[in-house]
């Protein structure tokens, strides 16, 4: 059977930084002991210029640089966040015109919370299966909004990461996915509104590790296999604390969650999280290795998916665009001023 | 006020891909793309070639803008610079990703896409080329 899966990835994170101890300092709270609940000690700010279009554009055109597919076979794109840039007025488009895919192609902004990337993914992936298209481009990027103020200034960042899906030179096939959804309030930003709300402590149990954790087994069920048999696994990560809960749920050690948890270094890039963490494994991954990566939307659902890098990956021209390490550390730090004038906290006429 | 729709759409390859053309008599490349080479003339009609530019150059001069248009007002101060593009043309773009004092002429760039502007927060939004150092 032809392997269908990775072809190429790439991903964007602007490099502004606000530390959690800068945002505390301004609502007469504790940054100290909030980086360390959350395990997140800074989180990364778009500049006044940079949105999900920016974002996933940047994404797209580092993942195309790393292989020689032509633009122009990009059959389907699709792109998830909750941030789009328009609410009307797809941002696939602009991604699309600006790597040279158009106009021969499939578009579709999606949104579910978190998890929208990656069910652009299981979309290109299910497009190749069936013959409709070459390539597919699946990008998760946001730029996250919190209310001043609110506990989710700590963490909602900004960044993303494209996935190119095909089944040639695959660097690492999509062996199974599956997904597991259910109608769970536990998160939401209702039309025409600036921030989101959430459910506090309710977004734990019943709506993240519930998701993740039937999600993870059940995919696990259907690929026969067991956490031992995993190099690596990736969970959405709002924080640094439920992934690597949700590890100890499951049965993953830390050494298999680590090398994926990039929210301690840029917070909860929301639909890039999962993948972007998915894209800092990949580029340290040899062949043979096998990652679990699954999702998480509030709303709520999980996809799951279980991949296999193959020998192709040490052919991959990695070294044609910047790994997620290499964004992590170049950084510019700001004050909570500056912060909020470049995440349009501030309002005049 | 309302900024012209259609003229920004009709540059959108311009100003996503840096898409210019190149004169088929005398090899000058040209950005943004031109009708006719100004020195070869009528000797250049029909032989304007479609050009993608690299996007890779290097700052020629700059200058610091500390009183913006209206649409820049927030980004003050920022540099502007003349960026020599390696196929040749001469640019004019913001340089981003760089503290003012480490800027520098003769500074390798790469074009980057952002936003550049918008019609407020009702209209369209315009993105476009900016230029970041080259690590």
């Amino acid at each position: 059977m032809t392997d269908i899966g990775i072809v190429s990835y790439g991903g964007s994170i602007p490099r502004l930084r606000i530390k959690a101890e800068e945002l505390a300092d301004v609502w007469g709270k504790d940054g100290t002991r909030i980086a360390k609940g959350l395990g997140i000690a800074e989180k990364s700010v778009p500049s006044i210029d940079q949105d999900t279009a920016t974002i996933s554009v940047e994404a797209a055109r580092n993942a195309l640089k790393r292989c020689h597919i032509n633009p122009q076979d990009i059959g389907s794109i699709y792109i998830g966040s909750e941030s789009h840039p328009y609410a009307v007025k797809p941002t696939g488009t602009i991604v699309g015109e600006a790597i040279g895919a158009t106009p021969d192609l499939m578009v579709a902004d999606y949104e579910f919370a978190c998890k929208a990337g990656t069910a652009g993914v299981q979309n290109c992936f299910s497009n190749v299966k069936a013959g409709l298209i070459k390539y597919g481009l699946a990008i998760g990027a946001d730029t996250a909004q919190a209310a001043p103020g609110d506990a989710l200034e700590f963490s909602a960042a900004a960044g993303g990461a494209a996935f190119i899906i095909g089944n040639e030179k695959v660097i690492a096939a999509i062996n199974h996915t599956y997904s597991y959804a259910t109608d769970t309030p536990d998160f939401w930003r209702r039309a025409e509104q600036k921030y989101p709300r959430h459910g506090g402590r309710f977004t734990g149990e019943p709506a993240y590790f519930k998701h993740v954790t039937n999600a993870s087994k059940n995919l696990m069920e259907k690929a026969k296999t067991t956490p031992k048999d995993y190099d690596y696994a990736v969970f959405h990560q709002p924080n640094a604390k439920f992934p690597l809960k949700e590890a100890k749920i499951l049965g993953f050690t830390k050494e298999q969650i680590k090398p994926g948890l990039k929210v301690s270094y840029i917070g909860n890039t929301y639909s890039g999280a999962s993948l972007v963490g998915l894209a800092g494994v990949l580029d340290i991954a040899k062949p043979g290795d096998r990652i679990l990566m699954t999702s998480y939307g509030s709303g709520a659902g999980s996809d799951s998916f279980d991949i296999t890098v193959t020998d192709e990956i040490s052919k991959y021209e990695r070294d044609k665009a910047p790994l997620i390490d290499d964004m992590i550390n170049d950084k510019e730090y700001i004050s909570y001023g500056v912060y909020a004038k470049y995440t349009d906290l501030l309002y005049w006429e | 006020m309302p900024k012209d729709v259609p003229r920004f759409w009709r540059e959108i390859q311009q100003r996503y891909n840096m898409k210019g053309n190149k004169c088929g008599s005398c090899d000058r490349v040209y950005f943004p793309p031109r009708e006719s080479c100004p020195y070869c003339r009528r000797e250049s009609m029909g032989k304007m070639e479609k050009i993608k530019l690299s996007g890779k150059g290097e700052i020629i001069t700059y200058t610091i803008i500390h009183v913006g248009p209206e649409e820049f007002e927030e980004q003050v101060p920022y540099p502007v610079a003349i960026i020599q593009l390696e196929e040749g043309p001469k640019i004019t773009a913001q340089i981003v990703d760089c503290k003012i004092d480490e800027l520098k002429i003769g500074m390798k760039v790469e074009s980057e896409f952002r936003k550049i502007q918008q019609d407020g927060s009702t209209g369209a939004i315009y993105y476009g080329y900016k230029f970041k150092p080259v690590e």
